[in-house]
């Protein structure tokens, strides 16, 4: 029997538009939260990559064309141009490497002096950009190297003059690298000209770099080199990270506006190396277990 | 003159599903070129167009599941999180069917101003999530909507001509 209060469908058309909306939003929300807070879904990421890459590699194919096409018509003035340039930057480089020999050298002996570990020797790896950020809200780029290549998320990546990310996804043929200059993208790094240990922050629309809390009075100047200080155990030591650019000293506030500009190529090159991944440093020890301690005997602290 | 099929909706012209399955794939890829600076911020956003078109005029083919499935693909393409923009898609989809009718009344210019409505919405969900998630929105993001709204009178005519082309060879 037909109920005659409703109205009679001929044609089955599924669910109504409003509760598939209601299942859909549902489902995008859950999705949503559990990749926002659990990574749980890298797995799903990386394998829906594989449709979606060759999309992408068709995307990038007429500019990449363009610039094979420019390659093909360089002139021979320019290349004997470059060829001189290449030559005059090639002895100035050769003096700087025998003198960074011999400093290798010296620093080798007097390490073994001291009786400290030695650094472990890093390799690197060379990878192109596939292609740059495609969002505005985003400071990344894709490069073509990922599982395959034996990449891991953390690695360092920097060009010839400075830290220019950090690896933070990988697929199986590519992998995704966060610039410095991503909003809130944390590097440890020391003053080079007194040693000032801190950290640089990105500055996420710009392409410039931030020192937040360092109060007014700290020792700071224009024109500064920051360098990784290798703290935190993912950036080896002693790379240049980014230049003081301006200072705004205000008494009102506790801590001075530092601007800093990267000293990478972090918009520029096409190439960037990967460096491996660093030695795992010892666990930090727990502070609960220190605190008890120093509570059960209070003498042996005071003898510290 | 008006657009004149739009006015009549009885004369609806097939769609073959490779029409469709290529328009999408062709707006991924254009979504994907290499944008910078300016003009990423001026990008319409292709794909968002294109459901948009198939579901006010498709709305049985070509759906809210359907649009939902190529915004998951679209969030694998941008890297952003899962479900940003099929969340966006969805109720882009949802508003494409809901109001299909009323738009196949209107002519294109009446079309236009409807289409922003939904594309605004769109936009405004997709920085909503990042905003959440992130704590923070770039505004001139918004400018995307008023490029896309732009693009719908000439993709809606160029969808048509290839649609006639197909009557008018069988």
């Amino acid at each position: 029997m037909i109920d005659s209060t409703q109205p009679f469908q001929f044609f089955n058309r599924g669910p109504s538009p409003a509760v598939r909306l209601v299942f859909f939003v549902a489902l995008s929300l859950l999705f949503l939260f559990v990749d926002a807070r659990y990574r749980y879904l890298e797995s799903t990421r990386s394998a829906l990559s594989v449709v979606v890459s060759p999309i992408q590699r068709l995307a990038t194919m007429p500019s990449v064309l363009w610039q094979r096409a420019g390659d093909f018509f360089v002139t021979q003035h320019s290349l004997v141009t470059e060829s001189d340039a290449l030559h005059q930057q090639h002895q100035r480089d050769a003096a700087q490497l025998l003198q960074l020999q011999a400093l290798q050298i010296e620093n080798q002996q007097l390490r073994k002096l001291m009786a400290l570990p030695l650094r472990a020797e890093f390799t690197t790896q060379m990878t192109e950009i596939v292609y740059a950020e495609r969002d505005v809200f985003k400071r990344k780029v894709v490069v073509n190297k990922g599982a395959d290549a034996n990449l891991q998320p953390g690695q360092v990546v920097m060009d010839d003059s400075g830290i220019v990310g950090q690896v933070t996804r990988v697929f199986p043929w590519l992998s995704e690298v966060t610039l410095v200059t991503e909003k809130d993208h944390a590097v440890p790094v020391q003053v080079l000209r007194n040693g000032l240990r801190t950290v640089v922050f990105g500055a996420g629309d710009t392409s410039q770099l931030s020192l937040r809390y360092m109060p007014v009075s700290s020792d700071i100047q224009n024109g500064d080199m920051l360098v990784t200080s290798g703290i935190d155990g993912v950036y080896p030591q002693g790379i240049p990270v980014a230049k003081v650019d301006k200072i705004e000293r205000d008494p009102a506030y506790p801590f001075a506006r530092i601007t800093c500009l990267p000293v990478a190529g972090v918009a520029k090159h096409r190439h960037l190396l990967i460096l491996s991944s660093l030695p795992k440093l010892p666990e930090r020890p727990a502070e609960e277990l220190a605190a008890a301690e120093a509570e059960k005997n209070p003498k042996s602290r005071r003898k510290k | 003159m008006p657009y004149p099929t739009l006015a009549n909706p009885e004369i609806q012209r097939p769609v073959s599903t490779i029409l469709i399955m290529f328009s999408v794939l062709l707006a991924l890829i254009l979504n994907g070129l290499p944008w910078e600076g300016i003009w990423l911020m001026l990008r319409p956003d292709f794909v968002a167009v294109v459901m948009l078109y198939w579901c006010t005029h498709k709305p049985l083919r070509v759906g809210i599941g359907m649009s939902w499935a190529v915004g998951m693909l679209a969030d694998v393409a941008d890297a952003s999180l899962f479900g940003q923009h099929a969340l966006a898609y969805t109720l882009l989809a949802f508003g494409g069917v809901v109001l299909h009718r009323r738009l196949q009344m209107f002519d294109l210019r009446q079309q236009t101003t409807q289409v922003l409505g939904i594309f605004a919405l769109t936009y405004a969900v997709y920085a909503l999530v990042h905003w959440q998630v992130n704590g923070y929105v770039v505004w001139p993001y918004f400018f995307g909507c008023l490029t896309s709204t732009l693009l719908w009178a000439p993709m809606s005519v160029m969808f048509q001509a290839i649609r006639q082309m197909r009557v008018d060879r069988e």
